[in-house]
């Protein structure tokens, strides 16, 4: 079986060196088609029926693609239509080398069983192998294998045909000499397009076809419009020598004709290089690798605050190119007349570009019958993409998904090509679909894969499993939680024990009893990371049947928990803390307002009541105590929608009401946490996942500081205590709410709190907990961090095993970077989810009138707070299209003075708010002035608002 | 570390996870010595040669009264690897492999059948392509066989890799410099025993059981290979001894 073949190699380490390995030939690699009767496979994956509908070839057919078409166009391989395909080895091992994130997506289709696609690996077949000759680059060399693998699978079916159906290999391949030789050799061989072009009842797959080199000349226009890009070895020779930077290239929001490369120094200093300038700029996109050649300081510029947007449509590209020339010299003029010049450079080459699909939408060409269209892209930092369609009457007013292929040298925008559509713009299935992928969220159904490590139903507790915990099904506990939750993953119990002490336990889901360390749903749950919550739509974590069935605490069934008991005093001093797997069953699933009404209610005498009531007295001092060290209450406004139920469009708005049960629920949580994180971290010093948040740097106060100052409150901002009761004493008379916006503010000066694996750190402060440590356990079901949490405790009382993986604080530390950032991703997610339907309200209730706070002072605006609404909006003083009122902004304020009326912080102000729909893509929110009346700023109050109606919001 | 191990379970030079590389021995290579033998595993070439059992030369405070001494010298050949080497004997790791064998054959050699005296066994790589303990092992094996020395039975080495949660046997240089957890495991095949366990990489516990099965058979594999070869070589030498 084993055939020994030896190779030579060369590779370079200091000199030249001779490698030699050994290379075995087998005779036991099969074909993988169902209809070949001389290969003894298991399981064939290439189907004996594999037609496909085609003008050229009209016989069924198996096809072998190159690898520039695996590269190039993995859109078109990824439809369901294409089925019944080969991939070579050697073409698996080419694109690995080429591109990790087309290799990642082959393997994905690959595995996909309804794809049928078939790895062949040639290199070590037998008759398949090659030696390459003397003189044949690597190129070629891979080349010819594919061919001779596509000929033996020709003969090799040919000799398999029982029936008279004729199977045949078909390979495709977009290369002229590559093709020619094989036509020569007999084979059957097409260009991709061409392939694609004739199959019949897919149309559409035409315009996924990525526009390939050959096609240049179609979009040729003569003129060069940028500098050619450097060769990778000169920019390396360039970066190592120090004449060029190298860096992350980041496209302005505003300005489509400005960025900066963010170039990593060593260790702390990195630096920013200005671009100005469409030639400067040279078709960097946004994220892009970059190598960056600074300009002689002479022709340093200053960032320019003038908001510049491509709006070119398109044009003939003369006629923009000259448009263009005028923006270009308004922005010098603007720039040179700034005395602040940072350093500029121009970009020299692309290191790594770093394309992905983006969303957006199409602008339709002026000229009619036209198949060549620009698309812009959701994200502004994107510049506007060129793209091939036929069907672009049914694409307009859709938000589609388009990749970019390339940008060559003479063309103004970036040839792509069209992925897919997510439908309608303004729909609300697509606009989260768009939501999501711009949050890069991950959002589809779990694969097979995943689901295949899900417990068999009908599940219950076995004997064993019932044996390892303890049994604690008799004890009273009960779970309290938001109206509408499925995903229940915290039980509580309080009862006083003989000795007058109180027992308290926290039960949390036990999900690392179902997802084991590795597996394929370990592996999803660790990418996603945490469940994303959007409005009227729940992203999970894991698959539905652990989050609200077999992980989540109902009531009156038996579940596994993980479960934390102290024994308290009355005091609520901890005397004796332990933690245990255990099996539970609620007694009741109640709401924050069903246990309030029960605690409340004293002709209510049941174990449930007692046991709330005895939780909700402990809580009360454990708030205290905490309080008392320094811990923050920070307010944001959170609004709940009222979701009608048939159309899910939002009907009503409401704040989030707080009741004494959410905090009782909390203080808990809170409690398990500090506990859990002491535990794993005693245990586990080098590894244990924790979160800290660390404290603002003192600079972050200062809009806070002048805000306060403004209304004539101190704040003291030296510790976390100090800012805590400085809050609490900041009153204003005649003005309720000033306490509220001053813990808004507080709010935004706080950094963000974070993940990370205590022997990669030596700070571990929770500033807003004021904890010396804290961690995450109370909430495996909707956070990867519990899950890993919950190991590291279960191994730390002998519960379970370890795995490597949780042992190695490198994988801990990388895995923590990961929920971080999906963490944050999840919660601009969630921003946008409320923003959306905040849009989808005001677009069904038409103009409203309101009262708000002003909150910030900007140049040229205010940004009000509706507190009704939890809404924030700004007001722009300065108008595009007229000559703007006489602004003075005041920067130690701040205030800002509009003819003769001067804002400051927390004025309160009405304004009009209506939906602005002019720009489909990005619709926003618009508020305008009506008090105070500041002529030719604020407009007349609209009365469009039936007066009937309101009454009924305000309930 | 790369692609070890494909999707398709073909490592870098075809063979599947538990398959070794191609063994090929030759017994009886050196007439000067007592026995010889030489073993090529793939790449890696090695060539054993074995004095004695004979009397204590050097110190006297070597002698075992109940046993014999083994004495072991691995080296290797200046030109064994890529990059020429400049000390064929005598550094630390030469010094360290010497040790292990010496372990391994005190283990299975019934040396108590010589008391007071010496047996002498001499390795050289001669060709280095990942492996060495182990085709060091099994030409010692040949060679002490060879040399007419009884044992408690063959020693079969071979190492194993840990990739992608599947033990990959017999290692080549590329897998071996790939990263991975690796353990050498020298095994008396007919009794299970184990002469000799070596790793000094960082494997998870709950790992360690699959892998050192998959290190018996594989050593078992080579066992097999290792008889037929005696077996050949006695067939050989009887039809030219004429019996």
């Amino acid at each position: 079986m084993l055939k020994s073949k030896t190779f030579v190699k060369k590779t370079r380490a200091g000199g030249v060196m001779k490698i030699v390995r050994e290379h075995y030939l087998r005779d036991d690699i099969w074909c993988g088609s169902e209809i070949c009767a001389e290969c003894k496979q298991e399981s064939a994956v290439l189907q004996t029926d594999a037609s496909i509908e085609s003008d050229l070839c009209s016989y069924p057919h198996y096809v072998i693609p190159d690898t520039n078409v695996v590269l190039h166009q993995i859109d078109v391989l990824e439809d369901p239509v294409i089925r019944n395909v080969i991939i070579l080895q050697t073409v698996l091992q080419e694109v690995r080398h080429r591109s990790a994130p087309v290799y990642k997506r082959l393997k994905d289709i690959i595995h996909e069983q309804e794809k049928h696609f078939y790895t062949f690996t040639n290199e070590h077949h037998r008759e398949t192998f090659i030696e390459r000759e003397p003189g044949e680059s690597a190129n070629d060399s891979n080349d010819r294998a594919i061919r001779v693998a596509a000929k033996w699978y020709s003969q090799h079916l040919k000799k398999a045909e029982s029936e008279a159906d004729g199977l045949k290999v078909v390979l495709l391949t977009n290369d002229q000499g590559n093709k020619q030789k094989a036509e020569e050799s007999g084979l059957l061989v097409y260009r991709f397009e061409e392939y694609i072009k004739s199959l019949l009842g897919n149309p559409e797959l035409v315009d996924r076809l990525a526009l390939s080199n050959d096609d240049k000349h179609d979009i040729t226009s003569s003129k060069v419009l940028f500098p050619e890009h450097l060769h990778l070895s000169r920019i390396q020779a360039g970066i190592k020598s120090g004449t060029f930077l190298q860096g992350t290239f980041r496209a302005s929001r505003d300005n489509y004709l400005e960025a900066t490369v963010f170039v990593q120094g060593e260790g702390e200093d990195s630096t920013e290089v200005l671009i100005q300038g469409l030639q400067n700029l040279n078709r960097a996109v946004y994220q892009d690798l970059v190598a960056v050649q600074l300009l002689p300081r002479s022709q340093w510029v200053a960032p320019s605050s003038v908001v510049l947007q491509d709006e070119g449509a398109a044009k003939d590209d003369n006629e923009e190119d000259k448009e263009e020339e005028d923006e270009e010299k308004s922005l010098r003029i603007s720039a040179a007349a700034e005395a602040a010049r940072k350093p500029t450079g121009q970009i020299v080459g692309i290191i790594k570009r770093n394309w992905r699909p983006f969303c957006g939408m199409l602008n339709l060409s002026q000229i009619k019958e036209s198949t060549r269209h620009l698309f812009t892209p959701a994200d502004r930092r994107i510049p506007r993409i060129r793209i091939e369609t036929r069907q672009a009457s049914t694409l307009a007013g859709q938000r589609i998904m388009v990749a970019i292929d390339g940008w060559p040298k003479h063309s103004r925008y970036p040839n792509g090509h069209f992925v897919r559509s997510l439908g309608n713009a303004g729909d609300k299935e697509t606009e989260q679909e768009v939501l999501l992928l711009e949050h890069d969220i991950p959002h589809q159904a779990f694969s097979q894969a995943v689901l295949s490590f899900l417990p068999k139903m009908p599940w219950a507790i076995t004997p064993e499993d019932m044996g390892r915990r303890e049994d604690l099904r008799l004890l009273t506990v009960c779970s309290v939680d938001p109206p509408g939750c499925t995903d229940i993953d915290d039980a509580l119990h309080c009862r006083e024990l003989d000795n007058g002490n109180l027992e308290v336990g926290v039960h949390i889901a036990d999900v690392s009893h179902f997802i084991r360390p590795g597996n394929a749903m370990d592996k999803e749950a660790a990418s996603r990371g945490t469940t994303v919550y959007l409005c009227g739509k729940r992203i999970d974590m894991v698959p539905e049947l652990l989050s609200s069935n077999l992980c989540s605490l109902r009531s009156n069934v038996e579940r596994l928990a993980f479960s934390c008991i102290w024994e308290m005093n009355h005091k609520a001093e901890i005397i004796k803390t332990r933690f245990t797997k255990s099996v539970i069953k609620s007694k009741a699933s109640l709401t924050y307002a069903e246990a309030q009404m029960m605690i409340d209610d004293s002709t209510k005498n049941d174990d449930i009541t007692k046991s709330l009531r005895g939780l909700n007295k402990l809580a009360k001092v454990l708030k205290r105590k905490r309080i008392e060290k320094g811990a923050l209450t920070l307010s944001s406004l959170e609004v709940r929608f009222h979701i009608d139920s048939e159309t899910h469009d939002p009907i009503d708005l409401q704040t989030k009401e707080l009741m004494e049960t959410n905090s009782m629920v909390e203080e808990f949580m809170l409690l398990a946490n500090i506990s859990v994180a002491r535990k794993i971290y005693d245990e586990f010093p080098d590894c244990a996942m924790l979160r800290k948040h660390p404290a603002p740097p003192p600079s972050n106060y200062d809009i806070l500081l002048k805000a306060a100052k403004s209304k004539d409150v101190e704040i003291h901002t030296d510790s976390a205590k100090a800012l805590a009761d400085s809050l609490d004493v900041a009153r204003v008379d005649g003005f309720p709410y000033f306490n509220t916006l001053l813990r808004i503010l507080a709010t935004r000066c706080m950094m963000q709190a974070v993940y990370f694996c205590s022997g990669m750190d030596s700070d571990f402060h929770h500033y807003g907990l004021a904890s010396a440590i804290y961690t995450h356990f109370t909430s495996p079901i909707r956070r990867y961090a519990d899950i890993i949490v919950h190991r590291l405790l279960a191994v730390a009382i002998a519960a379970d095993s370890t795995y490597p993986d949780l042992m190695d604080k490198q994988k801990q530390s990388a895995l923590s970077i990961n929920l971080n950032y999906r963490h944050k991703m999840s919660q601009y997610a969630q921003r946008a989810s409320v923003a959306f339907h905040t849009q989808l309200f005001f677009k069904s209730r038409g103009i409203l009138n309101e009262e708000g706070f002003v909150l910030f002072v900007r140049k040229n605006a205010i940004i009000v707070l509706i507190p009704k609404f939890g809404l924030e909006g700004t007001v722009f003083f300065d108008a595009k299209d007229k000559a703007g009122p006489n602004l003075h902004f005041d920067e130690e304020g701040p205030t800002l003075k509009v003819e003769q009326h001067t804002f400051h912080i927390f004025d309160m102000v009405k304004v009009t708010i209506s939906l602005d729909a002019s720009n489909i893509q990005h619709q926003k929110i618009r508020m305008s002035l009506i008090e105070p009346v500041i002529s030719g700023v604020s407009v007349p109050a609209p009365d469009v608002e039936p007066l009937a109606k309101k009454p009924k919001l305000d309930r | 570390m790369g692609n070890l191990l494909s999707d398709q379970g073909y490592r870098l030079d075809g063979r599947k996870a538990s398959e070794l590389r191609k063994v090929q021995a030759r017994m009886g290579v050196f007439a000067q010595a007592d026995g010889s033998a030489y073993l090529e595993q793939g790449n890696t070439k090695a060539l054993a040669v074995v004095y004695g059992p004979h009397e204590i030369r050097g110190s006297r405070s070597w002698i075992r009264h109940d046993r014999a001494v083994i004495n072991c010298q691995y080296s290797m050949a200046t030109f064994s690897t890529a990059e020429r080497k400049r000390r064929p004997h005598g550094d630390r790791k030469s010094t360290e492999m010497s040790l292990h064998l010496k372990q391994t054959f005190e283990a299975a050699v019934m040396t108590q059948l010589y008391p007071r005296s010496q047996i002498d066994i001499y390795v050289k790589i001669l060709q280095s392509d990942g492996g060495n303990y182990s085709v060091c092992v099994n030409a010692a094996t040949l060679a002490v066989i060879d040399a007419g020395i009884p044992m408690r039975d063959y020693v079969c080495a071979c190492s194993v890799g840990f990739v992608d949660e599947t033990p990959l046997a017999d290692l080549c240089y590329a897998e071996e410099s790939g990263g991975v957890s690796s353990l050498a495991l020298a095994l008396l095949p007919r009794g299970g025993q184990i002469a000799l366990l070596q790793m000094d990489a960082r494997l998870h516990q709950d790992h360690l059981d699959a892998l050192i099965e998959a290190a018996m058979t594989a050593c078992k594999g080579v066992g097999k290979v290792l008889d037929e070869v005696v077996r050949l070589h006695l067939k050989e030498v009887s039809v030219l001894t004429g019996e």
